[in-house]
């Protein structure tokens, strides 16, 4: 197949990813999902909002893919991730990945999900428990809070 | 005189300023109340002065001083020129997955 990378508005359906991905040439199949987790920072988490600079983070996850199969040798990768409203969960990205061998896929799966998280610019919006609502910021240079 | 042409073409009689949008998103559109700005700026700017005038808005004291830059899709360094027509976006800290 040809590397596939989504941004959806949808639930994430990982068997589909695992069905994009399947090749009689793949020994091993890893399926990554990340999803949203019920305390973060010591904090209680309702929910989280998704929001990206659409173009930009589709253009960035294509180019993500595209490096991955000629770095690690396979083109049966695909990911998605979601924006907008997700619950505690709720998957919020998935990495499918064939290979012929376990390494390199655990390696490719691995490579995809850095890659996503460094420079796919998406952003996400925790809401907490007591009704506050703050922007994630993962370099840690402080949080500004939200409007509402 | 008329002039029909869009505003981004080449004219021979250039004002010496351009409208650069700036696009504004999560942390920082709220810490600008806006997600987009429309600034007036001297013709072949560099990212670096379009940050400057980001900057001098008001909230924006809450931004980096150094915040990340994409010109056109692309990451970009403070001494990429900008010009008439260029999608700039600031790009608070990344967090997906």
């Amino acid at each position: 197949m040809t590397p596939l990378a989504n941004l959806v508005r949808r639930p994430i359906d990982p068997l589909d990813l695992l069905r994009r991905v399947a090749s009689p040439a793949n020994g091993a199949v890893i399926l990554f999902l990340g999803a949203v987790r019920q305390v973060n920072e010591g904090r209680s988490v309702t929910g989280i909002d998704y929001q990206a600079y659409e173009v930009m983070a589709a253009s960035e996850l294509e180019a993500i893919v595209t490096e991955c199969a000629s770095r690690f040798g396979t083109d049966d990768v695909a990911v998605e991730h979601r924006l907008g409203e997700l619950a505690v969960e709720d998957v919020s990205v998935a990495i499918a990945v064939g290979h012929g061998h376990r390494d390199a896929a655990y390696g490719a799966s691995r490579w995809v999900i850095e890659e996503l998280k460094r420079r796919v610019p998406i952003w996400k919006r925790e809401h907490y428990t007591d009704g506050t609502r703050e922007w994630v910021d993962p370099t840690g240079h402080g949080r500004a809070p939200a409007t509402s | 005189m008329w002039n029909f042409r869009p505003r981004h073409s080449a004219c021979t009689m250039q004002s010496p300023l351009m409208t650069v949008t700036v696009l504004l998103f999560a942390s920082y559109a709220d810490a600008l109340g806006a997600d987009s700005l429309a600034l007036e700026m001297p013709r072949e700017t560099t990212v670096t002065d379009v940050v400057a005038a980001v900057r001098a808005r008001v909230g924006a004291e809450r931004l980096p001083a150094s915040p990340l830059v994409a010109v056109n899709l692309q990451y970009a360094t403070g001494d990429r020129i900008v010009r008439e027509g260029d999608e700039v976006a600031l790009i608070p800290p990344v967090a997906g997955g």
